[in-house]
């Protein structure tokens, strides 16, 4: 499991990423809204029950446990980490059904919906809890369903989802690129999270093009990613120049 | 009629008798069919599953009762493959036909179980039509559907067997020749077992980003492949010997020679010792070795309600124990003793498979998540209860009209 992160992709050219600036971001939770409206992920009257909701964009909020004046409290958002391990992700091997697999051109973790059976082995495989399990058929208030998105199917009950780094967006930009006679294979794009947040904490691009903001701060010093020693190799890096933030990002750093 | 039914020169219990042991029977499979509907109908929701506890006690029944019947393909094995080597074990045959019975009840209900635990049971067949030949998952589906259709085949010549079936002319040459060639089946069930008890060892073994249950191994099969195996080789006999002896003490028979449970009690007490030895030394290394370099102390695994008592409890109490119990002369002697070894055998098997599924999920793996417990609900218990008694249906209806203890007639004269 172990190995440099991008050694068996050295073909692909393009590897898109995120960086998420913790010292930036605010806990408004805009990116987490964006994405459920984008991405039509459906919701219940009541969502108190944490752990039968879905979504793909989760707030996780940090504490460094030290008492008052010395409380600290930052909020870490969390989506798919889109995990680059050599090989495979934790999720993606373990799919009987090929529903959920890495394309190996922009190292992007897809999910087909339609061919998910619901065994939810990829959910236990995954330990960011990235996936959620539709319990419920997907209902939203009349009206709002003038609103849903159009490019992105609503996924029906008994099947998993998660963040597919807005992967319709990334269509759209390369039809957008093919009629401009330009390359849709190194196309940049936005997803809804990184376009709605107000104080631009979160990043986005090819990690693999060096000029690219998202590569130069993946190299920053203040970056780091979650469960490193895990070997997931995730495409999701935070900045932060906390050092009580940075030892949450590991078990016993 | 029923009377022409039952295998001649052996006693039964009267019909009505019988009739409201069935009825029970037949109210708690209602009842398991009602709750199996109303998943299938509400979906998951109603179960105690959630974004944590992809996998609970469906799960955790299925992989037990796999387990617990693989008395099937490995008495089959010792019957037709190893006795021609070790003729002792030839004495096999007096409990082999329970054994096959005992794991068809156990595959098939595990199949019913495994419809209710998918969130989509009408795309069940895309495991054979876009099966990745890397999951552990897809190994299993393939190993698991062609075993039962093993199973169903070793079953089929002792149904035939019966009496009336038997005075059918077509029939009865039919099983007779099904009977000549059982060997090949059962050693097709072998080869099959030994796969699927180790992929379903490798589902969690294989999962690196879960701490808990991720392990290394061999080639591309973890540690654990081959300890399910094993510990599936260690209680699948077991199990079956409890059944037989649940059968003796309900219908007041003697069914099979002592020497049979002595040979299953040695059998089953050895690869028990062996399967405790290596599971102890994968436990150290996992505990000393993998789970540190993910950064994680053996504490942090054990918390309530899951706590090091799951651990003492499998490998003390119900490994180190029946070991002792089924390979000391002195104990094996003594009836109680010997079952109450059968019983802890089976049971600790059973407490592996919850701790490899459920207990691995409660552990938070990000520093800054929470520990989370699962409570299974009556839409979870009621199917796996209701399994049980189908077994249970399956079982009696064998016991009652069909031969299947060659040896009963002389025992009870
Ligand atoms: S974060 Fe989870 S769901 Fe996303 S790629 Fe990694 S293992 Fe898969
Ligand atoms: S829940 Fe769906 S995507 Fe996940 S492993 Fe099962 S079939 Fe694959």
């Amino acid at each position: 499991m172990s190995g440099s992160a991008h050694s068996e992709h050295a073909e692909s050219k393009v590897r898109y990423g995120m960086v998420i600036d913790l010292d930036k971001c605010t806990g408004c939770g805009a990116c987490s809204v964006a994405c459920q409206q984008e991405n039509n992920v459906s919701f219940r009257p009541d969502e108190s029950d944490k752990l039968r909701t879905l979504s793909w964009m989760t707030l996780y909020r940090l504490e460094n446990g030290a008492d008052y004046p010395d409380y600290r409290v930052a909020m870490l958002p969390r989506p798919c980490m889109h995990c680059d391990s050599p090989h495979h992700s934790p999720c993606t091997f373990v799919c009987p059904v090929n529903a959920t697999i890495r394309d190996e051109h922009t190292g992007i973790v897809d999910h087909v919906a339609v061919r998910c059976i619901g065994c939810r082995y990829c959910m236990v495989a995954c330990p960011y809890h990235a996936r959620s399990f539709n319990w419920w058929d997907p209902t939203w208030p009349k009206s709002m369903e003038a609103m849903l998105t159009p490019e992105v199917s609503p996924r029906m009950r008994g099947v998993v989802e998660k963040c597919t780094f807005c992967h319709h967006r990334l269509n759209l930009a390369r039809d957008r690129a093919r009629l401009n006679g330009e390359d849709p294979d190194t196309v940049v794009y936005t997803p809804a999270c990184a376009e709605a947040c107000p104080t631009r904490a979160i990043t986005f691009g090819n990690l693999k093009d060096p000029n690219s903001e998202v590569a130069k701060l993946a190299k920053d010093a203040r970056a780091f990613r979650i469960l490193e020693k895990l070997h997931t190799e995730p495409k999701v890096y935070y900045l932060s120049s906390a050092q009580w933030i940075r030892r949450q990002s590991d078990n016993n750093l | 009629m029923d009377k022409a039914l039952i295998p001649e020169g052996v006693k039964r219990c009267p019909l009505p008798v019988f009739g409201l042991w069935m009825l029970f029977l037949l109210a708690v499979i209602a009842w398991g069919i009602y709750a199996g509907l109303t998943v299938l109908i509400k979906g998951l929701n109603v179960t105690g599953l959630n974004n944590y506890f992809g996998f609970g006690l469906y799960i955790t029944v299925d992989l037990g009762i796999i387990a617990l019947g693989a008395g099937a393909f490995f008495s089959g094995f010792m019957y037709y493959g190893l006795s021609r080597f070790f003729p002792r074990l030839k004495e096999l045959h007096k409990i082999i036909n329970l054994a096959v019975i005992v794991g068809f009840c156990c595959y098939t209900g595990a199949l019913l179980v495994l419809l209710l635990e998918i969130g989509q049971p009408l795309r069940g067949w895309f495991g054979y039509w876009h099966a990745n030949v890397h999951s552990m998952l897809t190994e299993v589906i393939f190993c698991i559907s062609c075993y039962a259709i093993v199973l169903i085949i070793e079953f089929v010549p002792i149904i035939l067997e019966n009496r009336k079936l038997d005075a059918v002319k077509p029939l009865h040459i039919f099983g007779h020749n099904l009977h000549e060639i059982m060997a090949i089946f059962a050693m097709t069930g072998t080869f099959l077992s030994f796969f699927h008890q180790g992929s379903l060892g490798g589902v969690p073994g294989v999962m690196f980003g879960r701490p808990f249950a991720y392990r290394t191994g061999f080639f591309i099969w973890p540690w654990t492949f081959f300890l399910f195996t094993l510990s599936a080789m260690a209680c699948g006999p077991a199990f079956t010997a409890l059944i037989c002896r649940i059968i003796e003490k309900v219908s007041r028979k003697t069914l099979v020679d002592r020497s049979v449970y002595e040979l299953i009690a040695k059998v089953t007490g050895s690869l028990l010792l062996i399967y405790l030895i290596l599971k102890t030394l994968d436990t150290l290394y996992w505990a000393l070795d993998t789970a540190p370099g993910f950064g994680f102390k053996l504490s942090d695994f054990y918390e309530a309600p899951y706590g090091m008592w799951l651990l003492f409890t499998e490998l003390g109490v119900c490994g180190v124990l029946p070991v002792i119990l089924l390979l000391t002369p002195q104990t094996r002697n003594s009836n109680g003793l010997l079952f109450l070894g059968f019983f802890l055998n089976c049971a600790g098997i059973v407490i592996n498979r919850f701790v490899m599924t459920v207990q691995a999920l409660a552990i938070p793996v990000m520093p800054f998540d929470q520990w989370a417990v699962y409570i299974p609900t009556w839409a979870e218990w009621a199917p796996c209860i209701a399994m049980l008694a189908y077994g249970a249906v399956i079982v009696s209806l064998s016991y009652r009209y069909l031969p299947i203890f060659p040896r009963e007639k002389e025992l009870n004269p």
